[in-house]
């Protein structure tokens, strides 16, 4: 940011930016230099950050309403439902609004993994992302707890019960994290306070996040260092808003979809059950987006080990910039990777299907093949393959595979060597 | 600067850091202790059940500290069953005596050792309890068997009143 200089036009901007820079700030981030190649996998950071501010906005006013007490929460959420004007619908826009968060975050995530948009000099910016994505869960998790249905009552028991895996102080913890002696007021009342507090923790995050992004600048479908600004390089205004705005367009009509269609499809009709401890539902079931871990929890047979699995597969991804032993970014150049990608992808929705299916029998036999091979993914293929494969000639430029009308440069060659 | 001076100031930093840690971690203490039990919750601490109209064969659930507890009176075949199971073949091994002081009378935390779920009543392969959550499977003496649950059910500390009630906790 430092090398940006800017003065305002006017005597009174000059006036208020000498004593607090922020015009400064608005002008990098509307000349901030993109690369010209970036396709719609890049508009997922806009469409997050429309997320977020959809879930604070949304739960705000939901919170006006909603009433975090044991004997009261129930009824206040189908006081939303009912009475409250258009609670509804805010309700409505919060609930898909966690899953849509999700799916975005999902694709983000994707999009990283296969451009390896975490790869040196950008550990900063993932590793920030990753621990914005384990308190998205941290909300998620609470936030579903808040209706305090049979699913909000039993996920938070199970949940909670992971720390009891611990030994010699888990009870403690679990005694402590409830305020009791099972889930009950005390544990409401809590997580609605920290339900409250995280979607704030990520918003200052995220500014951390985009901060730690601008220093390098952004990774792109090729995968390579380029000079900016430079004719390799457009504006973030308006070349990249005008883009992000449409994507964001697209997404909304999908969000709007389930908002207004099916806006209980990817919840779950236990919940519109009030908790009771005394019963358990016949089949406990997180949110779909928690699925792949649920199913890693339960491949392991032994209670301490199969959460430090679960645990593992999350913070395994931390560690993936130093995993990937390639100096190479981009899949587009990566023969050996991208089919490893696509396992990948298969094998994490195959964790996600088998987590909703019960713990039995050939479903288990997959999970735990499946459980396996995530983590032969990161802890064997992708440190070896970095020094085994053979990777595609990378183009000196962005614009030569552009221009060549293809991301792979010998395509682009050819072409070329075709018009001469 | 003399040797003598820093010495001085080295013994003041490290003082200053010594009560410096002692004021945080009396300020840090009571905001991490206001989340344990409280003392409206400890006082429910115990529960008093009538088991007279308890036929054998039967079991009831009751809310103890907020958790259900399973009592069961066990038939003279169920006690011969659990009797009867050696202790090689038990995960967390324990006698049904050491479990059930009077054989007639089980009671035990009607939750999963696994995760905390409830589970069902003569369900499983062993003819005792079965956890739908992920498949623990217990014995008509509440001990596992199979599945991921580390360890039986646990026993809550109770005692006969008289003949008919049960005071748990």
């Amino acid at each position: 940011m430092s090398d940006h200089e800017y003065t305002p036009k006017s005597k009174f901007g000059k006036w208020f930016n000498d004593r607090l820079p922020l015009l400064t700030l608005a002008s990098h981030l509307t000349d901030y230099p993109t690369p010209k190649n970036l396709n719609y996998w890049w508009t997922f950071g806009g469409i997050l950050t429309f997320c977020l501010l959809t879930q604070i906005v949304t739960g705000l006013v939901l919170a006006m309403h909603y009433i975090a007490h044991a004997d009261m929460a129930f009824d206040s959420v189908e006081h939303i439902m009912r009475d409250v004007n258009y609670g509804w619908l805010i309700r409505y826009i919060h609930a898909n609004g966690a899953s849509m968060f999700f799916l975005a975050v999902y694709i983000h995530i994707f999009r990283s993994l296969f451009y390896g948009s975490y790869k040196s000099p950008r550990e900063v910016i993932w590793i920030i992302g990753i621990i914005i994505y384990l308190l998205m869960m941290a909300a998620a998790f609470m936030g579903y707890v808040l209706p305090w249905g049979q699913m909000s009552f039993w996920g938070a028991t199970v949940i909670t019960n992971l720390f009891s895996a611990i030994p010699l102080v888990g009870e403690g913890i679990v005694t402590w994290l409830w305020g009791g002696y099972s889930v009950d007021n005390p544990t409401l009342t809590r997580f609605f306070t920290l339900h409250y507090l995280i979607p704030f923790l990520i918003l200052g995050l995220v500014v951390l996040h985009i901060w730690a992004l601008h220093v390098p600048g952004n990774n792109n479908p090729v995968g390579i260092d380029i000079k900016k600004p430079s004719k390799e390089t457009v504006p973030f205004h308006p070349y990249i808003v005008i883009k992000d705005g449409f994507a964001l367009l697209m997404f909304m009509i999908v969000f709007a979809f389930f908002v207004f269609y099916t806006p209980n499809i990817l919840g779950h009709a236990d919940n519109y059950i009030e908790a009771n401890p005394l019963v358990t539902p016949a089949h406990i079931v997180p949110e779909w987006y928690l699925l792949p871990f649920y199913a890693i929890l339960r491949s392991v047979p032994d209670k301490l080990l199969g959460v430090i699995a679960m645990l593992s597969a999350i913070f395994i991804l931390a560690a993936l910039p130093w995993l990937d032993t390639s100096k190479i970014r981009s899949a587009v150049f990566r023969p050996l990777y991208k089919q490893f990608y696509w396992i990948l992808v298969a094998d994490v929705l195959i964790l996600g299907y088998v987590g909703a299916m019960p713990a039995e029998g050939l479903y288990l036999l997959i999970a735990r093949v499946a459980t396996a091979y995530y983590f032969i993914h990161f802890l064997v293929i992708l440190p070896v393959l970095g020094f085994k494969e053979k990777t595609l000639p990378v183009p000196l430029s962005i614009t030569e595979p552009v221009l060549g009308g293809s991301p792979n440069l010998a395509a682009a060659r050819n072409k070329e060597s075709f018009n001469k | 600067m003399t040797e003598k001076k820093t010495k001085r100031r080295d013994f003041l930093f490290t003082a200053t850091y010594a009560v410096g840690a002692v004021g945080v971690g009396a300020t840090v203490w009571p905001m991490i202790d206001q989340m344990n039990p409280d003392a409206s919750v400890k006082a429910l601490a115990s529960t008093e059940v009538d088991v007279s109209s308890v036929n054998p064969g039967k079991t009831i659930t009751v809310l103890w500290r907020g958790k259900p507890v399973f009592i069961r009176r066990r038939t003279t075949e169920e006690i011969a069953e659990a009797k009867s199971v050696s202790l090689k073949d038990l995960k967390h091994p324990e006698k049904d005596e050491d479990r059930a002081k009077d054989p007639e009378w089980l009671v035990m935390l009607g939750v999963c050792t696994h995760l905390g779920c409830v589970p069902l009543d003569q369900k499983g392969d062993y003819n005792g309890w079965f956890c739908p959550c992920h498949g623990s499977h217990y014995d008509i003496s509440g001990r596992i068997r199979k599945g991921p649950a580390p360890t039986n059910m646990e026993i809550p500390e109770y005692k006969f009143v008289n003949a008919n009630t049960i005071k748990i906790g």
